[in-house]
């Protein structure tokens, strides 16, 4: 399986952002989008989600298992909100969730022992703390399989502790042969990942990318 | 040590309600049992009160329909008053004897309402007329839903309270108004078809269930107010519990 | 698909009452109409059915600027558009206008055969009302959807979403209204706008989800 972007160039209200812009990762690999505020990180994400339109390029996945052809169909999207409702338990939130996306990975309980959330899962999300309510998001990633997870600030109101649990489950899914984007200010914990550096003004240089090839 | 500090505030806090539920724990079954005594003795005379000569067994209507409104005046008044108290003492009770009134008192004034167009329909060949005294119960019960739609609407109980403890005293100075308004725009354009019952002449032999049903209804309210209230207490514990459940499981987890 | 009926469902059921909003403001709508006419039985008795269709029209169109605003506010907007290769998003659109009928307008058809007491209407005309209702009122749940997407990305697109949509509800009403009067008067026809009523709903359960999904897929931001 290989994720490839050709090309690719994408703004948002008419101004581009960025263009040119290259980058193939196969399954296993990480990408990591760094850059400052306003380069075009999270319009990148949602371009390669299917949410914004492309100004130019390609996006295709080579190899993809069955039923994931579409590069839309094949990702996980956590974006800076979390998609769950206040008034529903977290339970609730993540087995609709499940039966929505389909393609069941893991059981929401277990999902939730992942994320250190087995004791609270019956509780309103409303309850939740900052950190908790991103935990509870990343487990929707957990319970419905997806090869590619595009990752939009993961880690933003996650502690110490749950970034590098974080930075395990990433690993796994690494190691499951998935692929991973990632739009981060920070390190993720990653062995080795690629980094796409987004200047702003459209400059966009691969850092990593370019010294392995 | 601020923890504690914090922890100790709370108890005190909820020293109120705590001594409220343990209260109500002991009268309830008293209250509930004189209800149902007095309720039975005013069922019992009703149904051996002669039927009126004019208007048959009907009239038995009014032996509950009367009662009910009474009480969805009573009771937003009780309302009312507690709103004084959520907004000039801040008493902890008064939000909560507030807001557990606002469904009964909705309840009796759709009873009122329900019993006065069952007995409107034999008597005035329809369910329902705009007059003056019909129209301003049912604009009473529109309030009633109003302010139960804003309690709920807002989940945080100290932002809904001074909320609705205001709403609740504008539509008290309001209601006379209305009732006022309705009285002249009724007689305006319909001045011959104002019915009522006169109250001063009424039979003894009528007058008697209805004071009895009256007295019963009354308990009865008093009984499911206090009944809403521990459950409104309740209700809120399970919300702070839920919130301690949250932090507590986060502290674990750093661990 | 069955799961997201469940989820709105669920939502509107326990999120702050605005089921009991919608009833409310239907309520009062209705309430209101005595003091603005007079209390003639006979008049009300006579205008009753439309009054009950301006009624839920306007009650109808009160909840449904939240139909996708909700969803777009807490993120899961994104992941329901990104389904769309699963799940055709018009059919996302259908599942969740048909949620948001069950919850917030049946309500008001259920509630309807009340008021028509208080407007002193006829058993006739209220049965015959509330059967209009509850056959047109969908069709103003769809169309209205295509309002809420349109206007899903406005930051207070609430009181937009009803300008937009009521010159488009006409037909809608025009229908409703002939058809509840024609079951009571005798030379009007019930039959024949009873089932354009029906006809223009099946339309909107095609056009609206349509049209609702294209809007909603070029709204994405």
């Amino acid at each position: 399986m290989r994720l490839v972007a050709e090309n690719l160039a994408g703004g948002r209200g008419g101004e581009i952002l960025f263009s040119g812009l290259n980058f193939a990762l196969s399954g296993t690999e990480a990408l990591m989008i760094t850059g400052p505020n306003g380069a075009g990180k999270s319009t990148l994400l949602r371009i390669i989600a299917g949410l914004l339109e492309k100004t130019e390029g390609h996006i295709r996945l080579d190899g993809a298992p069955a039923g994931f052809e579409n590069v839309d169909a094949a990702c996980h999207y956590l974006g800076h909100l979390n998609a769950m409702k206040p008034v529903l338990t977290v339970e609730e939130n993540l087995r609709f969730w499940q039966l929505f996306h389909g393609i069941a990975h893991i059981t929401v309980a277990e999902a939730l022992e992942r994320v250190q959330l087995g004791d609270i899962g019956h509780l309103p999300f409303a309850y939740l703390s900052t950190g908790q309510k991103r935990r509870a998001s990343i487990a929707r990633l957990l319970i419905s399989y997806r090869p590619v997870w595009l990752l939009d600030e993961p880690t933003a109101g996650l502690d110490k502790t749950s970034e590098e649990q974080f930075a395990g489950l990433m690993r796994d899914h690494l190691k499951g042969g998935g692929i991973v984007i990632a739009a981060t200010h920070l390190p993720l914990g990653l062995d080795n990942p690629q980094e796409l550096v987004m200047g702003g003004n459209g400059h966009v240089r691969t850092r990593r990318w370019e010294a392995r090839s | 040590m601020s923890e504690a500090v914090s922890k100790a505030g709370r108890w005190i806090d909820l020293a109120n309600p705590t001594r409220f539920i343990n209260f109500a724990g002991i009268v309830l079954p008293w209250l509930a049992g004189i209800t149902l005594l007095v309720l039975a003795a005013g069922l019992w005379m009703s149904f051996q009160a002669p039927d009126d000569y004019q208007q048959g067994s009907t009239v038995k209507i009014m032996f509950i329909h009367v009662p009910f409104a009474w009480l969805s005046m009573m009771c937003y008044t009780i309302m009312s008053i507690s709103a004084i108290g959520t907004l000039v003492w801040r008493h902890p009770l008064a939000d909560v004897s507030a807001k557990a009134a606002a469904p009964i008192g909705a309840a009796f004034t759709a009873l009122a309402l329900i019993t006065g167009s069952l007995w409107g329909k034999p008597m005035w060949g329809t369910w329902w007329v705009w007059d003056a005294r019909l129209t301003s119960v049912f604009v009473l019960f529109l309030m009633y839903l109003g302010i139960i739609a804003l309690t709920r609407a807002m989940d945080d109980p100290a932002k809904s309270t001074k909320a609705t403890a205001i709403l609740t005293l504008v539509g008290f100075i309001n209601i006379p108004i209305i009732k006022f308004s309705v009285d002249w725009w009724n007689t305006l354009h319909q001045p011959a078809s104002v019915i009522r019952m006169g109250g001063p002449t009424i039979h003894p032999s009528l007058l008697w269930p209805l004071l009895v049903m009256a007295i019963g209804f009354t308990l009865l309210f008093f009984t499911l107010h206090m009944m809403a209230m521990r459950n409104e207490i309740w209700r809120r514990r399970v919300v702070a519990m839920r919130r301690i459940a949250a932090r507590s499981a986060e502290r674990r987890g750093t661990q | 698909m069955l799961s997201l009926f469940l989820r709105d469902t669920r939502l509107g059921l326990r999120a702050g009452g605005g089921m009991l909003v919608g009833i409310l403001f239907f309520l009062a709508i209705i309430a209101v109409v005595p003091f603005g006419v007079g209390p003639d039985l006979k008049l009300l008795g006579r205008i009753g059915p439309a009054m009950l269709w301006i009624g839920a029209l306007l009650a109808t169109l009160l909840g449904l600027d939240r139909l996708f605003q909700a969803d777009r506010d807490d993120g899961s907007l994104d992941l329901l558009v990104m389904a769309s290769e699963r799940y055709m998003l018009a059919l996302t659109v259908l599942v969740k206008c048909l949620a948001h009928w069950t919850t917030s307008v049946l309500p008001l058809v259920v509630a309807s055969p009340l008021l028509g007491l208080f407007m002193n209407m006829q058993p006739s005309a209220i049965g015959a009302t509330t059967l209009t209702l509850l056959v047109g009122t969908p069709a103003i749940t769809l169309i209205g959807a295509v309002g809420a997407a349109v206007a899903v990305a406005l930051p207070r697109g609430g009181l937009l979403v009803s300008v937009i949509i009521l010159p488009l509800t006409i037909p809608v009403l025009i229908f409703g209204v002939s058809a509840a009067y024609g079951a009571v008067e005798d030379p009007a026809p019930f039959v024949a706008p009873f089932l354009i009523l029906i006809a223009i709903t099946l339309f909107f359960t095609v056009i609206g989800p349509l049209a609702a999904a294209a809007a909603l897929k070029s709204s994405a931001d």
